[in-house]
Order: C-alpha cells, then structure tokens, then sequence
C-alpha cells in the first residue's frame, strides 16, 4: 500500500528539453515518412494509369517507345540511367528517364490547358490568369513537348541529395538559353498540387527569387530560371498580355481558373489562346511546317476499332473496321493521324455528332497523347468561325459593367 | 541446512559471512525449490525463531513470487503455478498462520506474501476460499490479528485487478475495511490499517460509490478518520480523499462543502504531512476540472463524459485566501534541495492550478495579497508575493494579465538584480520566465517586451547566470522561453544583436565549477538549443560557428582515461548534453540549403565523434547519439551509406536495448531516417534489421509503446526497397495481420486502451501502405494479392467500431487507395464488395481535416481507377473464399509462401508477439 508521496513538478516546466528534442524528432520522421508516401503515391501513380489504361487491355507491356533522342537537357550530370521497362519510379528516378519515355511520365505530371472554343463565364471574375505561350522550335508544333524540360533545382544545385525535391512547370527557350517558369507543383517537397493557381504564382514569385535560380548562369546551374509574367484579367491587363513585349517568342495567351488546384492531364481550368497577332502557329502546320490544306489530327486507336481523344474520359471521334485495322497492321493504343474531310465535324449542343475522318498514317513516333477534344474543335474553329480577342474584350467589359466593383482576375503574359 | 542460521548470516556485516550465506541459499533453490519454500514459510510462521530470519525468510518468499521485469515476473507467476498443490497449500497455510503471529514484523511480511500469491492465483480462479477463510472470524479476532487481516486486504486489493473479485467479495472486503475504519473502532493500528486498505480498494468499489447509502456510509466513515487523533490515521484519510477525487469526482457533490471545512481546517492547523495530503485534495480537483474544460473546449461530446460541477470556481472566494496563507511558509534552502516539497511549495503549485482552472477570476483575489507582500521587508513576504504572481500566469487570459505584467517586469528585473535574498532572486527569475512562456511570442496582440526594454531584459538576465547555481538556473530559463518566443519571428529577430554574446555566456556558464549544481549545467545547454531552434537566416553563421566548439566539448569528454564510476556518470551526462545539442544543430543547419552545405563538411568529423560516443557505452548517451544520428542522415541524404559499415553495429545494438526502451524507440525512428536517406542502398542491412525488429516485436520485454512504430518501421522499408521487401514478407504479413486482429478485439476497453490500439492500428496501416507502395508497378504485385482481403476485413472492422482517430482515419483511407493503386484491376472487384470501403470513403470525403480529405481524394482516384480497368478487362478476380479472421489462417498464408521457411519455432514467434502485444 503506497502511500500517496506524490510530489508535483515545482517550478519546473512540465517537459523537458530532452523530451522536446524527441518530440520533434519524431515530428519530423513523421513528416519525412507522410512526405516520402505522398510521393509515392502521387508521382508514381500515373505510371500505373500509364500501363493500365484502356488502350493496354491486351498487351502486358506498356508501349513504350524506345527511339533513341538527343538527351534531354535536365538530366543530372552524374546518375546511371536506370532501365527503362522499370517503371517503379518516383520524381528523382524518373528524372533519370530519357527520351519519349520521359515526355510520356513528366507529361502525366502536368496540368495541360484544354483550348478555349467558348469564352468562359465570368472571365474577369473567376479566371484568374493569362500569360503568352512560348515556342522553342518551330518544327515541334505540338505545344505538350515545350513543357518536358522540367526540372529539380535540388539536381540542379549538385546537391548530394534530392531529399527535398521541387517540381516546376516550365518552357525551355532556346534563344536565351533560359527555362520561363509557368507553374510551380512542388517546393522544396511542399506539395502545391492542392493550392490554388492564385496561391501558387503568389508562391512562384517569391520563392524562386530567393534561390537565386534567376540570377545569371553559374557552374551550379547552366541555364537560367525566368518567370513569366502574370498580369490582372481586366482590360488594360489583357491587352498588356496580348501586345506587351516579351524577350521570347509568344504563342498564343494562358488562361487559368484562379481557384483551381493544380490538377495532372486535360484541364478545362486552364484554357489555351491563340490568334495571328499573337503566335505564329495559330494553325497546326504539318512536318514540313506547311499549313496542310485539311485540318489533321491524331486520334487513339482503341482494341474494338474506336478513335477517341487523349481526354478523360476520351470522346470517340470515329471508328475503324477490324478488317482495315488488321490489313493496315495497326494495333491497339497506335496513335494515328486523320484528315478532317469536307465533311467537317458536326456537332449538336456542343456535342460532336459525326466527325468526317481521312486516315492519313501513323503519327510521329515522337508523340505522346491523341490529340485533345479542345484543341481539335480549336483548330477546327480557327478554320471557319475563329473566337477572336474581340469576344475575349467584349467578354471582360460586360462582365465589368456587371460587377462594378475592380477586377480581382489576374493575367499573365 | 540450518535455515536460520543461514538467513542471519545473510544480513551479516561481514561482507565474506554473507557472501557465502547467499550462495547457500541460492544452491539450496537450485537444489530443491518446493523444500526452499516450503522451509522460508515455515521459518517465517515460527514464533520461536528471531524476527530478523523471519523477515528476511518472508522477504525471499516474494522475491520468488514477483520481480520488476515483465518477462522475469512471468516467469516467476508460471514457476509457482506449476508447483505441486500440496507444497502450495504447505506454503499457504504456513503465511495465513504467520497472521496471528505476536511479531508485527512478521505479520506485516506474510500479509504482502500472500498478497503476491493472490495476485498470481486468483485471476486463475484459484484460492477462492481466501477472502472468505480472511473475513469469516474478523469480528472475534484479537486487534493484531485483525489489523494483519486488513493490511493483507489492502495489499491484496494492490495486486489484483477490480474484475477479479465479484460483486459479493467486493462487498464483503469493503464492509470489513470500513468496519475497520470506523470511530468506533478503538485500536489506532486496526483503523489505520483499514483506512490504508481502503485506499488501495477504493478502485473496487465502483458499484458501492453508485449506490447513495452505501457512499454516504463510506464518505462519512472517511471525513470522520480525517479528525482522528492519531496523525497517520489522518493522513491515510486525507489519502483516502485524494483517491476518491479523481476516481469519483461526480459523485463528491453532496460532500464537498463538508470536504472544504476539512481540508481547510488541515492547511491551517495540522501537520504538513496531513495538509501536504489536504492541500493535493484540491489540485486533484483542478486536474478533473482542467481535463473536463478541455474537452468541452474540444468540443467533444460524448455520452459518457463527466459533467463539470465547477467546484473550484464555487470554492474560489475561500480558497485562494487558504492558499495564499501557505505561501507565507517557505523552507529555507528549499530551492537548493532537488528533493524539497512543503506546504508553501504544494500550496503555490495548487494556486497554479486553480488558475488555469478558473483563468482571469483569480486575478483580482490574488492581487491585493502581491501588492501588500511584495515590497516588504521580510523575504518570505516578498518572496510568497512573487511565487503567487509567477503562479497565476497560466490560465488568465492575456488581455487580463498584460497590463499586470507591464507594470511588474521593471519591478522584476530591480528584484533580480538587486534583491539580497536569494530565494526571492530564484522565485523572481522563474516568475520572468512564466512571463516569456506564457505572455510573450508572435501570437500576442500586446508585446510584453518591445524594443525600449528588450537589451534591458537581456542584461539582467546575462547577469544573473553568474548569480549562485539556482538562480542562474532559472535565468537560463527565462531565456530559454524569451527566445521561444520568437521562434518564429520571421527573418529578422529582435534578438538577432543579442546572439553571439547569449552563446558566449551560456557556454560560460557550462563551464562554471558549480555547473553541476541545481541541474545548471542542463539548463545551460537547454537554452542553448533553444537559442539555435529559434535562429534565423540572420544568425546561421553563429549557429555554424557554435558547431565546431560543440565537438570540441564533446571530442573533450572522450578523451579522459580511467575514470571512477561517478567521473563515468558525469561524463555520460555530459556527452548527453552534448549530443542533444548537436541534434538541434543538426537538425537547424539541415533544414536550409545554403547552411546545410556549409555542415555537411563537417559530416565526417561529426559521425567519427558520435561512433566514439557509442564505444563509451551508457543509455542515455546511446539515445541522444542515435536521435543526433537521425538528424544527420536527414540532412546527408544518401551519403550516409559511407557510414554505414561502421554504424551499423550500433543500430542493432540500439534494437536490442529492451530495458532502456526509449533507446529502442528512438533507434526504430532512426532506421526510418536511414531508409528515406539511403533508400535502396540500405537493401545490405535489411536482413539484420528485419530480424531484430521482428525479435522486439515478439518480445515480452520491450515496451509495448515501441511496437507500434516497429510496424511503420516495416513501411518505411518497404517504401526504400521496393519489391526486394519480398522476402520479408513472410514474416511481416502475419505479424501484421495477427496484430490487426488484436487491435479489433481490443477496442471497446478504456481510454488508454483505445488509445494504445489506435496507435497500434496506426502503425499497421502505415505498414500497409510503405509495403503496397513500395510494390507498385512491380512485376510481383501478385504476392501482395493474398492479403488483401484481410487488410479490406480490417478497414471494415477499424469503420465500424467508431473509435478510431483523425489519424487513423487519414491512414486507413490511404491504405485503402494504395492497395487499389498497386493491385490495381485486382482491388477493384474486392473493394467494390468490402463491406464498408465506400461509406468510409465518402465519410472521410466530406471530414473537415484537411489530411483525410487529401488521403480519400488520392484514394477515390486510385480505387476509380481500379474500378474502372477491372470493368474494361472483365477479369474474373479471385474472390475473398474466407474472410480471415485468425492468427492461424494467416500462418497458413505464409506457408503457401514459403513453406520451408515457417517452423513451429516461427508460429510461436507470431503466437508470442500477439501475446506481447499488449503488455
């Protein structure tokens, strides 16, 4: 029978410093260990959409294409390239990953702008963003491959360790040898998937500065980090966007939702334009860099003969006889060029009803996806009844005598 | 053998005399352990023999009975029950004799031995004649005899757990102890044994306490032994009290005005042991009170939560002035001695307590007693008036307390500075830290220290860290909290000017020759951790300044040659000391880019000391080291392979430290480290590390505490080594699933329980997801098929029994997610047929913690996507033919596995970790 000699703590503080020191410890295994899992989880997680989407329901090994391509710029310098049937990668393997393959993985990472057909509702209110689009080559007419050179600015740094790694969206641009940042997924192992568009340029804007990526290039980084400019969706910022003058080549402006989450694949939240004025490429010119006389496009074969977009879900745009497919030695998952005949696409409240298809051929083996539903009817619209920046002005000064009050949009170019 | 003469030998002064008493004793064990019992019960029964080889028979007996050690307890519990009936009896017989005895000595001894025996037996349902054979003639027995039968009762209520006894026996031990207890009741030794037995036994009586009359009966019993003459009868009362506050405070309405008088009547006038018992009466109290407000600040509710009676704030007028009294009865020294606990001591501790009880309406009672004491002449007055102020500060809110303090921190800093007595100087220095702690930090509307008096504060508490050890102690202190306070500033902290010249004199100070005094030293390097938690980019080159003087301190301790064990001790502390310091330096540094290059040259030089820390070889030391070694791996990333071969010896020795189970703990978390660092470059050292966590997990010595981050040990592996985890899975998966079997059956016990099983599930999970993620896109996703049924069944047990937490929610849901994301078309038909899967998914959905809704969103993708490939390809998946829900069934899994490789020795294994589980 213990008698009760309880003696509470006096003038003490009831922890101690050395149980402080485990706590945080164990704090900051705990973060390491939810951060290495989310990594996991999101980054590898496309690998698996990758070998298991529809297209692969007969083949076990997923298509990869193996063409042999000058190295992309943003491989770590002294890293062994690791197999490429390996497909169990996070950010830091698949950073290793070369060619096609790494455009198809870092292209499953990226939120893709679907093509504005219609002006959005309430531009200036709940669109937040436009910015110019940059072309680094004009024989890639595919505006998807501008994005593959990402990189890890941890790589970059000839850190020893990629232990906290960032992700940004960006365009490598010849000319000035310098990456233009237009999104930003992940600092510094902070995960900006969830944030909104509006936080993560807020973000962009003050972090890289303090890195120093901006500044001219070093021995720690060859190629300098510059953003591009983000100006407010009204009048006067539109139109900075669409004639100001920018140290590269523009092709066509970006629009982002501002609330929208950073969100991997075709996005309706993030809307690409384009006009004469503003890029060179308003209509998609064929290998030779020749407008083709009939719009083309890239569809996906599917195992029971259907072509359908690269979206998700995709639209069927048309079908193949089995018969055809088999004398043509075409397989499921080949992505194949068509021509759209006079015939044109038609289509009944805003869905595509009979699209008159010519096959052409196989794609470019450089390709990664079908083309979108979007930059389809974008490029189809171009041809005949184009959405101008007039309806683009008209859109924000309706929506501005409406609300009164200052535009919170935002807009970059 | 001449028993006697041996055990008197045993307690000789003569160091060879006893020496070869003990070994005779010990081979005599050895030799014949039911005739060694037998003979140490009977020398203890025997009336004829001294009292001193009675005790010392008696004391050998429960030794035999019971140890410290969980494992060597259990022992001990199978050694008696598989003794021979008849010996048991002997032996019984022989203690329930000793009972009568005349010698109170050896009373006393067999009353805790058959306590022992007890606590062994009766949960086995045997010797259920004792609490009738003890209770059946208490009332015709002489008063020895009776106070040896109740102090027996009390121990025995010690050993045993409240559901061994039924209802009946309950009643029969309470009716008799409070039979004992009562005024009535003419022999001192027959109420003090009963009231101590009561103490032990109040925890049996939970029934009793339901029923009015009974309580009132028991309640008016024991405010009664409270005015006994005899002192230890009161303070055993008072005992009584404290006991009965915290395990039945909601039924203390009707008596608690009754209660007041007493205690009050006991602070005042009785001795300090009774008072010290009175006074906790009330922080007790406080502790119910503080515990209930925050759940309703949580705004949990839950049916069977105890409703606040808000006895404190009702007792407030009366009871603060009572406080405020003890204050004013201060030892003197007290503060030089660790050990020191008064009444003056209690009291200020209780006023601190009822402040955070009741917050601002304690100000201006306490108030007028600071202002009258504070600048008196004698010290006790102004050192009461200060304990008060410093007692106060947590619990008001700050808008009612800033003012106060605006005008009393110039004041505080005079007395620090100037006061002659150094009581008042230690009170007035801990005060000034209460003050950083609670009044000052980023989230303060009104800043306590500004500009104007911030190098003020700074200079007097410098100058009072070379004050005498107890003092400078508490200086250290306030500093520690002043910095914490701007912990995070920002860039740029107000402190930034002060830094260097903080580093300077706090290594001073662990270099003063009293440093070992008032824990000086500790305090010292405490606040020099936080110093170095709280920098800024401002002041990062002085935090890599400090690193290269830190190792040098500790190179320093490494160099000293045949020390005595006391030099030894000292020395471990130190390296202690300095080993924590070099984890928050680690830790800092390795936290930004441009400081963590600037370490990492030190890396080498760091970890070489550390290795050499480790050969030294004390537990505390090994823990610091190894949490020191966390924190670099973190920050060398895979470079930390090169240490490996040299540090690995170390971490297998950290997982085999089952008695200092912190050291496990911390080397557990230490392997999760190491495998984010080196991720498939720790595939060499997995094998030894697998086996060792496998052994702790099956041990019956580890603490239990430590096997639920074994487990999300198990995923960190998993998640570095992908696929290669293959062949561990055989081990890991039934281990896994027979403890997520337990977890299922466990719930439903009490808090702690729920508790210790959400941590458990937690780690489990978080198993669940390190092993499904580590496989993914693997060729051999099809091993992981087998089990997922059972971790489907085990989501669906965790849903349905609705006592998981936020945690476990946001794991569970994710488990769900990586099992559909690795097994693809595989999950999708076994979760769309899940009992629960959906429900919890829409459940954690719509949660309004962000980290479950993230967790359900990746999983919603990943199970969509599941779902929707196992519709294109159309696959006929295997269906869940059992659910399976034994231990055995998963051991059979792993012997479909591999076969050759599950032994019996292995489904004891697994047989014995469930075992241990719980332990």
């Amino acid at each position: 029978m213990a008698p009760n000699e309880l003696h509470r703590l006096y003038k003490r503080p009831p922890i101690s410093d050395q149980q402080k020191r485990r706590e945080l410890s164990l704090r900051r295994q705990e973060q390491s260990r939810r951060d290495a899992q989310l990594q996991a989880r999101r980054l590898a997680s496309t690998l698996f959409s990758l070998s298991s989407s529809q297209t692969l329901e007969e083949t076990s090994e997923p298509d990869i294409d193996l063409v042999s391509e000058p190295q992309p710029d943003f491989q770590p310098e002294n890293e062994s390239v690791s197999s490429p049937s390996d497909l169990d990668l996070d950010v830091r393997q698949a950073s290793k990953l070369r060619g096609s393959e790494a455009r198809k993985w870092f292209a499953r990472q990226l939120m893709l702008p679907e093509w504005m057909i219609d002006v959005p509702d309430r531009l200036s209110h709940d669109w937040l963003a436009t910015r110019s689009y940059i072309t680094t080559d004009s024989r890639q007419r595919n505006c998807q491959c501008h994005h593959f050179p990402r990189l890890c600015p941890a790589c970059l740094t000839a850190s020893g360790s990629c232990q906290s790694y960032s992700i940004l969206d960006c365009i490598f641009h010849e000319m000035d040898q310098t990456y233009y940042v237009i999104d930003m997924i992940c600092w510094r192992g902070y995960s900006l998937y969830d944030c909104t568009a509006e936080f993560r340029f807020f973000w962009l804007n003050s972090k890289l500065a303090e890195t120093g990526a901006c500044d001219p290039p070093s021995q720690y980084h060859r190629y300098r980090f510059s953003l591009v400019p983000i100006y407010t969706c009204d009048q006067s910022g539109l139109h900075s966007a669409y004639a100001g003058a920018v140290p590269y080549v523009k092709d066509g402006l970006l629009f982002y939702n501002k609330h929208a989450h950073y969100q991997p694949g075709n996005t309706p939240l993030a809307l690409v334009w384009k006009d004469e004025n503003c890029s060179q490429y308003v209509i998609d010119t064929d290998s030779k860099g020749q407008v083709p006389s009939q719009q083309q496009v890239v569809l996906e074969l599917l195992h029971d003969g259907k072509l359908i977009t690269s979206d998700d879900p995709p639209v069927v745009f048309g079908f193949l006889e089995l018969e055809f497919t088999q004398k043509s030695g075409l397989h499921p998952g080949n992505l194949l060029r068509f021509s759209i005949g006079n015939g044109g696409l038609h289509t009944v409240d805003g869905k595509l009803e009979k699209a008159d298809l010519h096959y052409f051929g196989k794609s470019n083996r450089a390709r990664a996806f079908a083309d979108s539903y979007s930059k389809i009817m974008f490029q189809y619209s171009v041809r005949h009844s184009p959405l101008r920046i007039d309806d683009l002005v008209a859109s924000i000064s309706s929506s501005d005598d409406e609300g009164n009050g200052p535009s919170d949009v935002e807009m970059a170019v | 053998m001449e028993v006697t003469q041996v055990l008197l030998n045993a307690q000789s002064i003569d160091g060879s005399v006893r020496k070869h008493a003990e070994d005779s004793l010990k081979q005599f064990q050895e030799q014949d352990l039911p005739l060694f019992l037998i003979s140490l019960s009977q020398e203890l029964s025997n009336d004829e023999k001294p009292v001193e080889s009675r005790k010392l028979a008696g004391l050998i007996l429960k030794n035999a009975l019971d140890a410290k050690e969980q494992h060597r307890k259990l022992e001990l519990v199978q050694r008696w029950l598989s003794l021979d009936s008849t010996v048991k009896t002997q032996i019984k017989t022989c203690l329930l004799q000793t009972l009568s005895s005349l010698a109170p000595d050896a009373r006393s001894t067999a009353s805790q031995v058959i306590a022992k025996i007890a606590g062994i037996e009766l949960p086995q349902k045997q010797w259920p004649e004792l609490i009738v054979s003890l209770l059946s003639t208490i009332h015709q027995l002489p008063a020895h005899v009776k106070q040896a039968t109740l102090e027996t009762l009390g121990y025995l209520c010690e050993e045993v757990s409240p559901d061994v006894l039924d209802q009946d026996q309950v009643n029969k031990v309470l009716t008799a102890v409070v039979q004992g207890m009562n005024a009535s009741e003419g022999n001192n030794d027959v109420r003090l044994a009963a009231t101590r037995a009561l103490y032990n036994a109040l925890g049996f009586a939970q029934v009793n306490f339901s029923n009015d009359m009974e309580r009132d009966y028991i309640m008016r019993v024991v405010c009664e032994a409270t005015l006994s003459h005899e002192v230890k009868i009161r303070q055993a009362a008072f005992e009584c009290l404290v006991s009965i506050s915290s395990s039945y405070y909601e039924k203390l309405v009707p008596y608690i005005q009754d209660i007041f008088n007493i205690t009050a009547k006991a602070v005042r006038e009785d001795e300090e042991a009774v008072a010290l018992q009175a006074i906790e009466f009330w922080s007790s109290i406080c502790d119910e009170e503080i515990d209930i407000l925050e759940e309703y600040g949580a705004d949990f509710i839950g049916d069977s939560s105890i409703p606040c009676f808000y006895f404190i704030k009702q007792a407030l007028p009366a009871l603060v002035p009572m406080l405020l009294e003890t204050l004013l009865k201060q030892e003197e020294d007290q503060d030089q001695d660790e050990g020191a606990w008064n009444i003056a001591m209690a009291g200020g501790t209780c006023l601190g307590l009822v402040a955070r009880t009741v917050g601002d309406d304690i100000v201006p009672l306490v108030m007028p007693f600071i202002e009258e004491n504070i600048t008196k002449p004698d010290w006790r007055q102004r050192e009461a008036a200060t304990y008060a102020f410093g007692s106060i500060l947590e619990g008001p809110s700050a808008d009612k307390l800033t003012p106060i303090v605006n005008v009393a921190l110039s004041f505080m800093l005079t007395a620090l500075t100037n006061d002659p007595n150094n009581h008042v100087k230690d009170t007035t220095a801990w005060t000034l830290g209460r003050i950083f702690e609670f009044l000052h930090g980023s989230t303060m509307d009104a800043p306590i220290i500004t500009p104007t008096n911030c190098q003020q504060i700074i200079r007097v508490l410098l100058q009072s860290m070379k004050d005498v050890p107890n003092v400078a102690e508490k200086a250290c202190g306030a500093l520690y909290f002043l910095a914490q306070g701007y912990e995070d500033v920002g860039p740029s902290s107000p402190l930034t000017p002060f830094v260097q010249e903080i580093v300077q004199s706090l290594l001073t100070v662990t270099h003063r020759e009293d440093a070992g005094e008032s824990r000086l030293r500790t305090a010292a390097y405490e606040t020099l951790n936080e110093i170095v938690r709280c920098s800024t980019d401002e002041t990062a080159s002085m935090v890599l300044q400090l690193l290269p003087v830190i190792m040098m301190e500790l190179h320093n301790t490494l160099e000293g040659q045949k020390l005595s064990s006391d030099e030894r001790e000292k020395q471990g502390e130190l390296q202690g000391l300095l080993c924590g310091c070099l984890q928050v330096i680690i830790q800092k540094l390795g936290s930004s880019e441009p400081t963590k290059y600037a370490f990492l040259q030190y890396a080498d030089q760091i970890m070489g000391l550390f290795l050499r820390v480790f050969a030294c070889r004390s537990a505390t030391v090994h823990e610091e080291a190894m949490l020191a070694i966390g924190a670099l791996a973190y920050a060398t990333g895979s470079e930390f392979a090169k240490y490996m071969p040299e540090f690995y010896k170390y971490l297998e020795m950290g997982l085999q430290n089952f008695e200092e189970y912190q050291v496990c703990a911390v080397t557990v978390g230490v392997v999760g480290d190491i495998c984010r660092a080196l991720e498939d470059k720790i595939l060499p050292y997995c094998d030894g590390i697998m086996s060792q966590l496998l052994k702790d997990l099956s041990s019956n010595q580890l603490h239990r505490s430590v096997k639920p981050p074994i487990f999300s040990c198990f995923g960190d592996i998993a998640l570095a080594i992908g696929e290669s985890f293959e062949k561990y899975l055989m081990y890991a998966m039934p281990m896994l699933q027979s403890a997520a079997d337990l977890s299922a059956q466990t719930s439903g016990a009490d808090d702690e329980m729920t508790e210790y099983t959400n941590t458990l599930r937690n780690g489990i999970l978080e198993a669940y997801s390190g092993i499904f993620q580590g496989f993914k896109n693997s060729p051999k996703t099809q091993l992981l098929i087998p089990y997922a049924p059972h971790i489907l069944h085990f989501l669906d047990s965790i849903y349905m029994e609705r006592d998981m937490d936020d945690l476990v929610m946001k794991t569970a849901i994710g488990v769900l997610g990586d099992l559909a994301d690795t097994l693809g078309s595989n999950a999708g038909s076994l979760i769309q047929k899940s009992v629960s899967s959906r429900d919890f998914l829409n459940e954690c959905l719509s949660s309004e913690d962000h980290l479950i809704k993230e967790s359900a969103e990746w999983a919603k993708l990943a199970i969509s996507r599941a779902i929707s490939t196992t519709e294109a390809v159309g696959l006929e998946v295997v269906t869940n033919s059992c659910i399976i829900t034994n231990i055995f069934t998963n051991i059979c899994i792993s012997m479909e596995l591999g076969s050759d490789f599950v032994t019996e020795e292995w489904i004891f294994k697994v047989l014995q970790m469930v075992g241990n589980l719980l332990q």
